[in-house]
């Protein structure tokens, strides 16, 4: 009975710690976007609000948090309510697989650095990034808007486009590892990292994992000067701030994965397992607002036609080569 | 325990089941058929079918699911009006098709006929190797022409498609 | 093992329940004023044109067929993944065989200019 209980509270101390760490990431992103893509730019970012700056989150969430609640005319209210948080609900949940360390030893138990470790860990993140396309439908839809509709379409039409090539370019991976499970992967890459077995399915994944998040240059459908705000118009307040914090928290969770599946999870020398894990992905996310600050956007027919006609046969041609070579290895 | 977590999943799927059908909206319709397919992928897990559930989830939730809401979108189905017309012969028929199926599931479940752990794939050793492995071992060696026809299932369904949706061919 | 997944469960719960918090408490601190102004439809400030529910292109209903059908091959592949180096030639060969009949579907819509202008 005991043991039960001291499980159980293990199990929600890790979910607390973690779903802590990844707020204060997600607000601290969004603070580095800011300062990056400002110094990439030749200019500052917000650096005024406490020193450098790091103040800035907390007072654009308390502005948020304070504004009012507006909902437009017609609107359908619970899809309305519903649709950021679906949105949201997908990306927060990924980290339930995602292994942040290896294991620590806290009073003689030892405690792995995961909140689950299910066999089939991979489709889990699959299965999720799926719905998380409902929630741009249904902010699109019940906004009672044209654009908001038009845009909450194209956003849907763009990400399932690239689940496809998204799901396929890990294939490989799993072809070397054999399992499903998040933790067996990095267990499996002890020696050499699938980044180099496998650069062109980390290439793809990461291209196709751009399109997913919706981040330049594949943001359309929500970008500023495209169909006003696309799917988010009519969204104020604190649903407007969960559909912006649960983009940053895709895109940390999405870094999260490609750090998991490609570059060898939390391993590394001499640093303890999770400063390694965290670094790396913050390198992703430095990444992600490099792009940002360097590539034009897509048009959206370019988009539809690079997604269908080029990653998804490319991503094929990679399961098939790394078939062949591994059978004659 | 497992009784506390089925009894659970199972009156959210029955509810959401019936919502599907009482429901004027047909988006609402569509978002509770999306919440009965999740329940039932929890199902699939206490069943020990992992890679099932996980399928039921990608595959029905996520993606026949946003081709029903697309479709519900693109043909802008407006509330269903309720038809104030009589039809007490479509009522009695469908009274007792209903009566019918509850019937027979009910004689399945009280005779208790229900085969578990026969058979070459018991419990035991499909969770040795997990239920991914065990269904690809068996699905890619003595089932190799199902999956093979497969492919061309879906070929046909794409050709349907194109065809039913492109005017000139 | 189901009990594996009960810390998942418990994980969307919150995941879920979070976003639903913030929007709740937001609603009780934030001011309401609702006017008829605010509550129209954005349309870059004039009043909006014809209604908003208009006949959409088709061509998203392609999208998302297509989706189902290449979403049912890649499930294929994962089962196959893992158990890809068991199976050894004769594994490569069916699989082979199924990419390439859907690739000649995908070839196929792509000849249709389905693929196009989306």
């Amino acid at each position: 009975m005991l043991e039960v209980v001291i499980t159980i509270g293990i199990m929600l101390v890790k979910m607390v710690i973690v779903l802590s760490v990844v707020m204060l990431m997600v607000a601290y992103v969004t603070l580095m976007e800011r300062r990056v893509l400002g110094r990439m730019q030749v200019r500052h970012g917000p650096n005024r609000v406490g020193w450098q700056g790091l103040l800035q989150p907390i007072a654009d969430g308390t502005k948020l948090f304070f504004k009012e609640e507006l909902t437009v005319d017609k609107a359908n209210k619970g899809l309305y309510h519903l649709a950021p948080v679906i949105y949201m609900g997908c990306a927060l949940a990924i980290y339930a697989v995602i292994p942040f360390g290896n294991e620590i030893e806290v009073l003689g138990r030892v405690i792995p650095l995961h909140i689950a470790d299910i066999n089939i860990g991979i489709l889990y993140v699959f299965a999720l990034s799926s719905l998380g396309v409902y929630g741009l439908v249904l902010a699109g839809w019940s906004s009672n808007n044209k654009y908001s509709m038009l845009g909450g379409l194209r956003a849907a039409a763009q990400m399932i486009s690239y689940e496809l090539p998204l799901g396929l370019s890990i294939i490989g991976v799993l072809m070397l590892t054999g399992s499903l499970s998040m933790v067996d992967i990095v267990n499996a890459q002890e020696h050499v990292w699938f980044v180099f077995l496998q650069p062109f399915g980390f290439l793809l994944y990461l291209i196709c994992a751009f399109a997913e998040v919706g981040r330049t240059p594949f943001d359309l459908v929500e970008c500023d000067n495209e169909i006003v705000a696309g799917y988010q118009t009519e969204y104020s307040s604190m649903k407007f701030a969960i559909f912006y914090l649960g983009e940053y928290m895709h895109i940390i969770a999405v870094s999260a994965i490609a750090v998991t599946l490609f570059w060898g999870g939390w391993r590394g020398p001499f640093l303890p397992p999770v400063v390694w894990f965290i670094g790396k992905v913050l390198a992703f996310v430095f990444f992600f607002i490099w792009v940002r600050a360097t590539y034009p956007r897509f048009r959206y027919d370019q988009l539809m036609r690079f997604g269908w006609k080029v990653l998804l046969p490319l991503t094929l041609l990679n399961i098939v080569v790394t078939a062949l070579v591994t059978l004659i290895i | 325990m497992t009784l506390f977590f089925f009894l659970l999943i199972a009156i959210v799927t029955v509810i959401s089941a019936i919502l599907v059908i009482v429901l004027r909206n047909p988006i609402h319709s569509a978002l509770s058929l999306v919440l009965t397919f999740f329940s039932i992928a929890g199902l699939y897990i206490l069943l020990n079918a992992q890679f099932i559930a996980a399928i039921q989830v990608i595959v029905y939730a996520g993606a026949i699911m946003v081709l029903f809401l697309f479709v519900i979108m693109l043909l802008n189905l407006e509330k269903e009006k309720r038809v104030s017309e009589k039809h007490p012969l479509q009522k009695a028929f469908g009274v007792s098709i209903a009566l019918f199926l509850l019937g027979g599931i009910g004689s399945i479940v009280a005779t208790g006929v229900l085969y578990g752990n026969m058979g070459t794939e018991t419990a035991a050793k499909v969770s040795a190797v997990g239920n991914t492995k065990a269904i690809a071992g068996l699905l890619f060696t003595d089932w190799v022409l199902p999956f093979e026809i497969t492919s061309i299932l879906l070929i046909a369904a794409i050709v349907g498609a194109i065809v039913l949706t492109k005017k000139e061919l | 093992m189901p009990s594996d997944y009960f810390p998942v469960f418990v994980f969307l719960l919150i995941a879920v329940g979070f976003p639903v918090m913030i929007i709740a408490l937001s609603s009780i601190v934030g001011p309401r004023k609702p006017s008829p102004e605010k509550l129209m439809p954005y349309e870059c400030g004039v009043d909006p044109i014809g209604s908003a529910r208009k006949r959409l292109s088709v061509k998203f209903y392609i999208v998302a067929m297509l989706f189902v059908v290449f979403d049912i091959e890649a499930i294929f592949l994962y089962p196959w993944a893992v158990i890809f180096k068991d199976l050894g030639v004769f594994g490569v060969v069916e699989m082979g065989l199924f990419i390439v009949i859907l690739f000649v579907g995908l070839i196929y819509a792509w000849k249709k200019g389905v693929l196009e202008w989306e």
